[in-house]
């Protein structure tokens, strides 16, 4: 789960961690008043969306007054961002964020996050701030030092100096960037993020080390024992369809193709997308129905795919373990009359039963195929879509 | 012989009196697997499915003398219930459930290092050898005593792969379904050591997916180690950057964990990948 920049600084002032003086608003009028509280004579506007990459789309602009403040925050309101990392439709912008300046001497970068290959948390850092960090690691992989943390002793002291003087810090820095490494990890723990990552850490003209972005991603799987994370949910910065699949206890993933996909397990329903990409179509969608599929969660993947007007035709790849081809079959049969599903449908089932679930599928009038088996199923899929398209 | 387990495992079920517990030890020791009582606190002296219900791991060790545990406990309590069994000397560990926080996983790992414990999963299917022993919830009619090792990070496509080698008349040894999640317990390269040195096998299937650089690891470790023929597959192909598919696991981060490279790396190891997830069988049957 994703959260705004504005709530992931009001997260590190809860953990010392600094940051700009800010506050969010939602409307020019309110953007502007803020300006005026917060003072000084500087002042950035920054869109709060789920997504990087804002700054080179105008997303980010820095106002010399109050009236401009609000002047760029009436721009933004009610238009989408798009940036390298939203897709084609971008995000919608709905509130601002907006904070005083500060005279950059350096830009740092400092992330924590879970690492795979060593399963440990580990912190990652360089000095090269405010760029993607995977074309440093890629280009200059020496300006990169990581610091993997053992749970049972925690982060010590001596891995905060470590980075503190690779990135070149000095003096009393060296003590702040601690309790700023102690703060994300303390955090981490806390709320069972996945990843944290200031890009950039600030260094200004007078020394300080300032938070001058901040992104937190929460792991999926723990957000249900922290109300606290899951209230700051923001529905209106993820795919609609997604948001409703999740309500079904479906996976669902948009994608930008014409044949739906409607496949039981996350492996086969990813091999299933290769395979019509294979055989020269594109898929519309991931969507995994998972093990115990039911007639309720078939009509409503089935209402999912088809809201998708793009939708030329669609794949069911069943392979009955402990479920039941028959009863899959029948489940296809009361969705496919119950949603009116116009586009032809291909069912390929394997596994318990699936002979009496094919027969099941055969003659009945409807727009149905039941292939006998999977590469075909993908073949004439693909066909009946070129067809429709 | 096979790898992990055979007919005379002892198997006890951790949530044993559970909704899934219970669905999925019934299918067990319909399957044949010695499956000899389960473990639910505050039910201990109990009976269940005919079998005893112990309070805890150590005592259901005590009294069966099992070597190996299933565990279908929630995902908030699978940690625990991993480190139970850890701690009471269970050698084999399958652990079903999904949705394990990672920072749990991560505890759990470091915890069981040293021990001498093998965990499978989480968040997978569990492990079968066919005609002998069932620890999980994969349909066991599907699969027939054969040759083939399996190893995959799918529940699914662990069943297509085991359909097709049973099609192609090879059938199986073992099959693992090492899980979905990014932090689990055996890994690719954990399995394809014991399939290499296991005799009953004569060739391995591998099933990768997006995410992570285990499969990269098990390219290199089958350039040096494995002399029986490999056959793979990478699922994921069409997956967007930056999205999880499904499986927790399942993501590419930073141009990392691709398909492609994945492919790449085993290919360049000499190992034959099949495009297509419909091709696994056959290209299995070509190499014998």
């Amino acid at each position: 789960m994703n959260i705004h920049e504005y709530q992931a600084k009001q997260l590190f002032l809860n953990y010392a961690i600094p940051v700009p003086v800010g506050k969010q608003a939602i409307t020019p009028e309110s953007a502007e008043q803020v300006a005026n509280e917060l003072g000084g004579d500087g002042w950035v506007v920054k869109a709060q969306v789920h997504a990087g990459g804002r700054g080179k789309v105008g997303g980010v602009k820095l106002a010399k007054s109050p009236a401009e403040v609000a002047e760029f925050a009436k721009g933004m309101f009610g238009t989408r961002l798009v940036t390298n990392q939203t897709g084609a439709e971008g995000l919608p912008i709905n509130s601002v964020l907006i904070e005083k300046t500060y005279p950059i001497k350096r830009e740092l970068y400092l992330c924590v996050l879970v690492d795979r290959a060593s399963q440990r948390i580990i912190f990652i850092a360089s000095r090269a701030g405010g760029m993607d960090i995977e074309t440093v690691a890629h280009e200059t992989p020496e300006k990169i030092i990581s610091v993997p943390v053992h749970p049972a002793s925690g982060l010590q002291g001596y891995q905060c100096r470590k980075v503190a003087y690779a990135l070149g810090l000095k003096g009393s820095q060296i003590k702040v960037l601690g309790k700023i490494m102690q703060g994300l990890y303390d955090l981490f723990l806390a709320k069972d993020a996945s990843q944290i990552e200031i890009n950039p850490l600030i260094e200004t003209d007078s020394g300080e080390l300032m938070a001058l972005d901040a992104k937190i991603n929460f792991d999926d799987n723990a957000v249900e024992a922290h109300p606290d994370i899951k209230a700051m949910k923001d529905a209106d910065q993820e795919d609609e369809k997604e948001n409703k699949a999740q309500q079904f206890g479906l996976n669902y993933i948009t994608l930008e193709g014409n044949i739906g996909c409607m496949v039981n397990g996350a492996g086969l329903a990813m091999a299933t997308m290769d395979l019509v990409k294979l055989k020269g179509g594109l898929p519309a969608n991931f969507l995994d129905v998972g093990g115990g599929t039911s007639v309720e969660k078939v009509c409503e993947a089935f209402k999912l795919i088809l809201s998708d007007h793009s939708v030329k035709a669609v794949l069911v790849n069943i392979f009955g373990g402990i479920v039941q081809c028959d009863i899959i079959a029948a489940g296809i049969l009361a969705a496919v009359e119950q949603v009116h599903v116009a586009v032809p449908v291909v069912v390929r089932l394997e596994g318990t039963n699936a002979e009496q679930g094919r027969a099941l599928l055969t003659n009945t009038g409807l727009n149905l195929y039941a292939a006998d088996d999977l590469a075909h199923a993908a073949e004439q899929v693909v066909a009946l879509a070129k067809e429709a398209a | 012989m096979s790898i992990l387990i055979d007919k005379d495992t002892k198997v006890i079920c951790q949530g044993f009196t559970g909704k899934q517990g219970t669905f999925h030890s019934r299918q067990a020791l319909d399957y044949g697997t010695k499956l000899v009582g389960g473990v639910t606190p505050e039910r201990g002296g109990e009976t269940h499915l005919g079998l005893p219900v112990f309070n805890t791991v150590q005592d259901a060790i005590n009294d069966t003398g099992a070597t190996a545990s299933v565990i279908y406990v929630p995902p908030f309590y699978a940690a625990d219930a991993i480190l139970e069994a850890v701690d009471a000397g269970i050698k084999l560990i399958v652990c079903i459930t999904e949705g394990i926080p990672i920072l749990q996983m991560l505890r759990v790992k470091a915890a069981m290092e040293g021990t001498g414990a093998l965990l499978i999963g989480p968040n997978c299917p569990g492990v079968i050898t066919p005609g002998a022993c069932k620890i999980g919830i994969m349909p066991g009619h599907i699969h027939l005593p054969g040759s083939i090792g399996i190893v995959s990070r799918s529940g699914t496509l662990t069943y297509e792969s085991v359909h097709q080698t049973t099609a192609q008349g090879l059938g199986q040894s073992t099959c693992v379904g090492i899980g979905g999640d990014p932090i689990h317990g055996m890994n690719f390269v954990d399995v394809l050591s014991r399939f290499q040195d296991d005799e009953q096998t004569k060739g391995i299937v591998m099933v990768g997916e997006i995410g992570g650089g285990e499969e990269e690891d098990a390219a290199e470790y089958i350039k040096a180690h494995v002399t029986k023929p490999v056959v793979a597959y990478i699922a994921g192909q069409t997956a967007p950057p930056g999205k999880r598919m499904g499986h927790a696991g399942a993501i590419v981060t930073g141009g990392k964990g691709t398909a492609e490279g994945k492919v790449a790396a085993l290919k360049a190891a000499g190992i034959e990948v099949v495009s297509s997830p419909t091709d696994i069988g056959v290209a299995m049957k070509g190499c014998f």
